[in-house]
């Protein structure tokens, strides 16, 4: 069943529930989100390409498991702005929280202000744009995907992680176990040029200020020794 | 006599004596230690002597309990999980499902099996943390969607398609660990599952990414709700560290169930040290997790309870029930009714430096059973249709034990079981369970006798 979606929802007098039901059950079309006042879950869960905007801020988990929806919040967004989206785009004008875009698999991820810790935290393909600075642990165990910052990374960035590459334009604070810095390559000044322009964000840096950030490959595997194989073969001196 | 008659004469069994402190397994893996330089990960659940349920005893029928005709009244045994807030609520024939084991630690036909059993038993298969495949919905009639701290393979069309999904905050082998997968076992299939590299060896997440406390849990709790539209259940699922907390925090939360699993409890790869000392017994675990639901009010009623961890037997299923639980998970005992650990193939597990019955080295991806392996030579061995019938007789056996025992115990359905049909055998039995001492009305830790 599919439902043609009103122009505005207000939700100082609709439920989270009523505006995601309907969200749920649209196939196309764009609406307004007003009076969000923080509200948790706004527009979680949405499959179809449908174009959201919510004026105001937002609680947690806006935008959760995004699939083909854009969604564009007017304002700041609080702790999991678009949690494992796996397509289409979200993004804010303001500030995120923490863990903005985690475990994202897919899509498009932009917060045109600072972001939280643990942005990109576990994220699995996902391509965030951060035009502020982000926090401590960020893209913690970051498993695949692009994180764009154009400012500052906090402590402990890309702690832990495997095949996700990270882009800092201004200063990280420290890099977490098995991150290291790698040479910016051709692809990686386009794929930060793409993203940019993505993030309707080239006017604001140049591919060539950023450094790049990826895994050593260290923790891979466990470091396993074995004494008694090396003198059964007479390897040991 | 000479030195030498008395050397004959003399009874030298002290000579081979063993260390109860410095027994050979302690021995063993000393050297183990020192030859690698890694702890020891493996499989299976505890080893060691634990307290356990057989520490308790049913009292039956007598003067003044009547039973039940073991062979012609009926004895209910269904659940119904969530039937306050999910649309959906998940309807089990049996008060036994079948605990969380990830494809990836098990064979895509182990998975299958486990479906078509539960299937047949009218019960629900979990997935693990690795992600949906499409083989296990299709042998499951009813399937749990796991919500790891690792999100592996987390998809919003699979968490539509379940009918009940399980936070899974820790697991009873290693509460505060998290998943592990050794590279033998990631394979292409499994690394592209998990977008993990191929061969790495995968230590997951302990903690959620996105939430970080009980307040957030609700928070998050509410968002898997309004993404499956309020249709289906939802878990939490803690080893069993502090239960009485846990749960009332889960309830808290907003959970429609919160399934408990003691330090018994199986796993596919861990550290050694982590399945052994790490949370406390099943038999310990669920008295307190039913305090907690009873102070709350909401045992037997809105919110369930699933005890987990070292189940093996109709009784077993009908003391956990008898203590409060509405339902039991199984893991180990699954596997081993599909084929973990046959004596029929006693050679290859000695070929692999162990033996059948003792078999622990899930982590490994050796499995001659073809069970805890992505091996497709080895799992090929295993045959789903039969392994399915396996666990259904199985399924079929606990059942029936715990009817027997109820009506024995004069309950017209399972969950009239209560701990006043219970005796412990053990001081320490008695005191972790709240059932008095057998022959005495001593609880150890509480005044006077019971009722
Ligand atoms: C092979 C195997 C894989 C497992 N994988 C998971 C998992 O992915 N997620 C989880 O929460 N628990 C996992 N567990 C734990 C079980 O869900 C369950 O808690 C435990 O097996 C219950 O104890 P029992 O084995 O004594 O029945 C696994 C257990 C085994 C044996």
């Amino acid at each position: 069943m599919s439902l043609a979606l009103p122009d505005t929802f207000d939700l100082a007098d609709t439920t989270v529930r009523e505006l995601n039901r309907s969200l749920h059950l649209a196939e196309g079309g764009s609406c307004t989100v007003l009076n969000p006042r923080g509200a948790h879950s706004v527009a979680a869960g949405l499959t179809s390409p449908i174009d959201v905007t919510v004026d105001g801020s937002v609680g947690y988990y806006c935008a959760g498991m995004n699939q083909q929806a854009t969604v564009h919040v007017n304002g700041n967004a609080s702790t999991g702005l678009a949690e494992n989206i796996m397509s289409g785009t979200v993004r804010v004008t303001g500030n995120a929280t923490m863990s903005a875009g985690a475990t994202g698999h897919g899509g498009l991820v932009v917060v045109e202000g600072n972001a939280g810790a643990r942005c990109g935290i576990s994220m699995k393909g996902v391509d965030i744009v951060v035009g502020g600075n982000v926090g401590h642990m960020s893209a913690f165990m970051a498993q695949a995907g692009n994180l764009v910052v154009l400012g500052n990374a906090g402590d402990d960035l890309g702690d832990s992680l495997y095949e996700a590459r990270l882009f800092v334009r201004g200063t990280v604070a420290s890099l977490g176990a098995d991150a290291v810095e790698k040479e910016m390559g051709p692809e990686h000044l386009g794929i930060v040029a793409d993203l940019l322009e993505k993030a309707d964000m080239s006017d604001a840096a140049n591919p060539s200020e950023f450094r790049r950030y990826g895994t050593a490959r260290q923790l891979y595997n466990f470091h396993i020794d074995d004494i008694d194989a090396e003198l059964a073969t007479g390897a040991t001196p | 006599m000479t030195d030498g008659m008395m050397d004959g004469m003399t009874d030298r069994s002290w000579q081979h004596r063993e260390s109860y402190t410095f027994d050979r397994h302690v021995i063993a893996e000393i050297r183990r230690a020192a030859n690698t330089g890694i702890y020891r990960i493996r499989g299976f659940g505890a080893k060691r002597p634990l307290p356990t349920l057989d520490d308790l005893v049913f009292l039956g029928a007598s003067m003044s309990r009547y039973p039940l005709e073991g062979y012609r009244e009926a004895c209910g045994t269904d659940v119904i999980i969530g039937a306050e807030r999910a649309e959906r609520p998940v309807r089990l024939k049996i008060p036994v499902t079948i605990a969380g084991m990830s494809f990836g630690s098990l064979s895509a036909q182990a998975k299958e099996a486990l479906g078509r059993g539960a299937s047949v038993a009218g019960t629900s298969t979990t997935t693990g943390d690795g992600g949906m495949t499409q083989e296990e919905r299709g042998h499951s009639e009813t399937l749990v969607y796991q919500y790891l701290p690792s999100r592996y393979g987390m998809n919003p069309d699979d968490l539509r398609k379940a009918d009940a999904i399980e936070v899974v905050v820790g697991q009873g082998a290693k509460p505060g660990g998290g998943g592990m997968l050794m590279g033998q076992k990631i394979t292409e299939r499994v690394g592209e599952m998990r977008t993990l590299p191929v061969g790495i060896d995968q230590r997951s997440a302990c903690r959620h990414p996105d939430w970080t406390g009980p307040d957030d849990l609700e928070i998050k709790i509410q968002e898997l709700r309004e993404i499956t539209d309020w249709q289906i259940p939802i878990y939490i699922k803690v080893g069993a560290a502090r239960p009485f907390y846990d749960t009332a925090l889960a309830v808290k939360a907003g959970a429609d169930c919160v399934v408990v699993d003691g330090m018994q409890g199986g796993t596919a790869a861990t550290q050694d040290v982590f399945i052994e000392h790490v949370g406390i017994p099943t038999i310990a675990a669920i008295p307190e997790a039913v305090r907690a639901l009873q102070e709350l009010d909401v045992h037997r009623g809105s919110v369930k309870l699933i005890a987990a961890g070292g189940i093996r037997s109709g009784a077993d299923v009908a003391k956990a029930l008898a203590l409060g639980a509405d339902a039991v998970s199984i893991g180990t005992a699954a596997l081993i009714a599909i084929g973990d650990n046959d004596p029929g193939l006693d050679d290859e597990y000695r070929a692999l430096g162990s033996a059948a019955g003792a078999w622990e080295d899930y982590q490994d991806g050796t499995d001659p059973a073809g069970i805890t392996t992505q091996n497709p030579e080895l799992s090929a061995r295993l045959d789903p249709v039969i392994g399915g019938r396996r666990l259904a007789n199985y399924l079929q056996v606990l059942t029936l034990e715990a009817q027997t025992l109820a009506r024995a115990n004069g309950k017209s359905h399972v969950h009239n079981l209560e701990p006043e049909d219970l005796a412990a055998l053990t001081v320490e039995a008695a005191a972790m369970a709240g059932v008095p001492l057998a022959g005495t009305s001593w609880i150890p830790g509480r005044d006077g006798p019971r009722n």
